[in-house]
């Protein structure tokens, strides 16, 4: 198994990630596609660290793990605060903003 | 194993340190500090940082100009010429915004909820109201959100650029949520530019790792003497830097990544809209030209064709979609994406004198964005009690305390509340009409001396095209700034004059009328609401105007006045005498490698 599996995987995964922001209608579905795509692009930083040979890729996946964490953060606390308001976490019944 | 610790230079960082500093005080603050004393302390706080970061940026122009610069943090940072310009620029915008973010109306309303947990219509957001809760968070955010704004531009490495726009994002999508007038459009408007917003990264930092997969390192200027060897990882490169980019114009609001930016800035609260419009923009701009000028250079004939397509779009979308507005800030929004698009042909110059002109007409767009959306926040609707129609519109004033806390409503969006607007309140219009004109490029003005830049930058840079199509949208984007001016100055109040003269309930009907037959307008939204959930919880969210609204200026406490006149006198002088500016930014405008 050489490590082009590996980047392989992370470029499915991080479509799977993209598709699933991008069709899918419940905030908190889309919001776990953004977290795959963080994680893809992990696998990916990892990957790539092991080929060149040296840690920056991983020190750099760290960061991104404690981003994503941020975000699940603010992210959650936004969705929430909607979920409350309307008993829904639908994208769909979010549309009073139109042009 | 041994770790040897890295020299800081704290001297070159001070501007970023004492902002982000007064923000992490600011939330000691909201814990320790009682709450009486909490928004004086905060305003102290917000205010000296700013201040402080413009003396600290001016104590290290004279090094930085001479030496060229210097690299921070083992080359995570770059102190240069542009950094200082664009910390500066940053700092100055903020100060303005903070103003018009601090003021609060007579009676003591910010702009933001009482508490933003509570949930829109319910009892306990009532009660919080009534006792009259503030939320002083907004402060720390606001701070913490521009220190990542002025790290951003100053990024040496790949991994300090994502976390710089991390932490410049999260506290805005907070903010973007925490209105308190329309609270549904505003957490809308949060959630959409959250999903929006960490998708986006999700893509720089995709980027980011096939870069990194590419050269092995994240430091700019050793991609970019990577990426002068052509190697069989090239489509790696190429993918990884468009992905980087595509993050980048994400932030500022280019087409095809522009979905966001009109719902967010329609909902987000109108101090906030100013404040995220202007500095969101220079701080994006200014990572992406540090980018796109030191690490892909060597690329510039494969990215040409991207970038060209890009700039092409937002300025032709920007203009056209602005042209059938009918909602203010949305207008404003597509028109800041027209400018986006204005300042990429600077960008894609890619010569020295696109840099400087880049980083005047941020300035200038800047200045003016804050004061426009400081004269919206003053201009808002006012119910008209059934009872008292003789009240004219303008006696707020007079008005009691109560009466003002009630009848004075959200701010006045659609465009047909702001006809007459230039006879009732001369100033504010004489303001708002500067601000379009500036907007529009009309000489005299500092907009004009901008877009000149960029555009000339643009030809000189082998772009002309670029600069023909800005300048003929420029054109197009006149016409819909100059209907606004004519629709202030030359179109009577509709019902204000007749309301006078005639006081009946029948002069109430066309108001309601043109405004129950727009989409955007309150009583849309509360059918929609009634649709969507019956619960008379929601159905009360959106005051419903059962009585005829006007449009008012509110009284305030007059920081916002103060922001608006700043601004004003800005742009005027930008564009009369910009000669000093000019030379003072195109002195420094050279990048670190």
């Amino acid at each position: 198994m050489t490590l082009t599996h590996y980047l392989v995987l992370s470029g499915i995964l991080f479509s799977i990630g993209a598709a699933a922001v991008l069709l899918r209608r419940n905030a908190i579905i889309a919001f776990m596609g953004v977290e795959l795509m963080l994680n893809a692009t992990n696998l990916c930083l990892v990957t790539f660290s092991r080929m060149h040979g040296e840690l920056t890729g991983q020190v750099l996946a760290f960061f991104v793990m404690v981003v994503a964490a941020a975000e699940v953060v603010v992210g959650l606390a936004i969705i929430v605060a909607i979920f409350r308001t309307r008993r829904s976490a639908s994208i769909d019944d979010v549309n009073l903003l139109k042009s | 194993m041994s770790f040897t610790a890295p020299e800081i230079a704290w001297g070159a960082l001070s501007p970023v340190v004492i902002v982000l500093v007064a923000g992490i005080v600011g939330v000691l603050v909201e814990a320790f500090v009682p709450d009486r004393a909490r928004r004086a302390a905060q305003l102290v706080l917000a205010f000296g940082a700013p201040v402080g970061a413009i003396v600290a940026v001016a104590a290290l122009w004279d090094g930085v100009s001479s030496s060229g610069g210097t690299d921070v943090l083992d080359g995570s940072l770059l102190v240069d010429g542009p950094t200082l310009v664009i910390q500066g620029v940053i700092a100055v915008l903020t100060l303005l915004a903070l103003l018009v973010v601090a003021d609060r109306t007579a009676t003591g309303e910010d702009a933001f909820a009482p508490t933003a947990a509570s949930i829109p219509g319910s009892d306990y957001e009532e009660l919080a109201r009534r006792k009259g809760l503030t939320q002083t968070e907004v402060y720390p955010l606001l701070l913490l959100a521009t220190g990542g704004m002025m790290i951003l531009p100053a990024t040496g490495d790949l991994l300090t650029l994502f976390v710089a726009l991390e932490v410049l994002s999260l506290p805005l999508y907070l903010l973007t949520g925490m209105a308190r007038r329309r609270r549904l459009l505003s957490q809308e408007a949060a959630l959409k530019y959250f999903l929006l917003g960490a998708f986006a990264s999700a893509l720089l930092i995709f980027g980011v790792a096939l870069v990194y997969g590419y050269s092995g390192t994240l430091r700019y200027s050793e991609i970019a003497a990577a990426t002068g060897t052509p190697s069989a990882l090239d489509p790696l490169l190429l993918v990884g830097a468009v992905l980087l980019l595509v993050g980048l114009l994400f932030k500022v609001g280019a087409v095809p990544f522009h979905s966001w930016t009109p719902d967010a800035y329609q909902g987000a609260p109108t101090p906030i809209t100013g404040f995220m419009a202007a500095c969101t923009k220079v701080a994006a701009f200014g990572a992406l030209l540090r980018v796109y000028y030191t690490i892909f250079p060597g690329l510039q004939w494969d990215l040409d064709v991207f970038l060209w397509t890009v700039a092409i779009a937002t300025m032709v979308v920007g203009t056209v979609v602005a042209l059938v507005q009918t909602d203010i800030k949305r207008l404003l929004a597509y028109s800041s994406i027209a400018h986006a698009g204005f300042i990429l042909t600077g960008v894609v110059a890619l010569d020295e004198a696109g840099i400087s002109a880049v980083l005047f007409y941020l300035l200038v767009y800047g200045v003016a964005t804050v004061g426009a959306f400081g004269v919206v926040w003053l201009v808002r609707e006012r119910t008209v009690p059934q009872a008292s129609t003789d009240v004219a519109a303008d006696e707020l004033a007079e008005a009691g305390d109560e009466d003002l806390r009630t009848s004075v409503l959200g701010e006045a969006t659609h465009l047909s509340q702001w006809a007459g607007l230039g006879r009732t309140h001369p100033a504010l219009a004489g303001a708002f009409a500067l601000f379009l004109l500036s907007f529009a490029g009309i000489p005299l003005t500092a907009g004009f001396i901008g877009k000149f830049a960029v555009f000339s930058a643009a030809v000189d840079g082998g772009a002309w095209p670029l600069a023909l199509v800005g300048v003929l949208s420029s054109a197009a984007a006149a016409f819909f700034y100059v209907r606004i001016i004519v629709l202030m100055y030359f179109t009577p109040a509709p019902g204000r004059d007749d309301a006078a003269v005639e006081p009946s309930d029948e002069d109430a009907a066309p108001v309601v009328e043109s405004r129950a037959s727009d989409e955007n307008a309150a009583p849309g939204e509360d059918v929609a609401l009634a649709g969507a959930d019956g619960s008379s919880a929601v159905a009360t969210l959106v005051a419903a105007p059962t009585a005829t609204t006007t449009t008012t200026v509110v009284p305030s406490e007059g920081l916002a006045a103060v922001a608006i006149a700043v601004a004003a006198v800005l742009t005027v002088v930008l564009g009369v005498f910009p000669t000093p500016v000019l030379d003072l930014i195109s002195d420094v405008a050279r990048f670190l490698p």
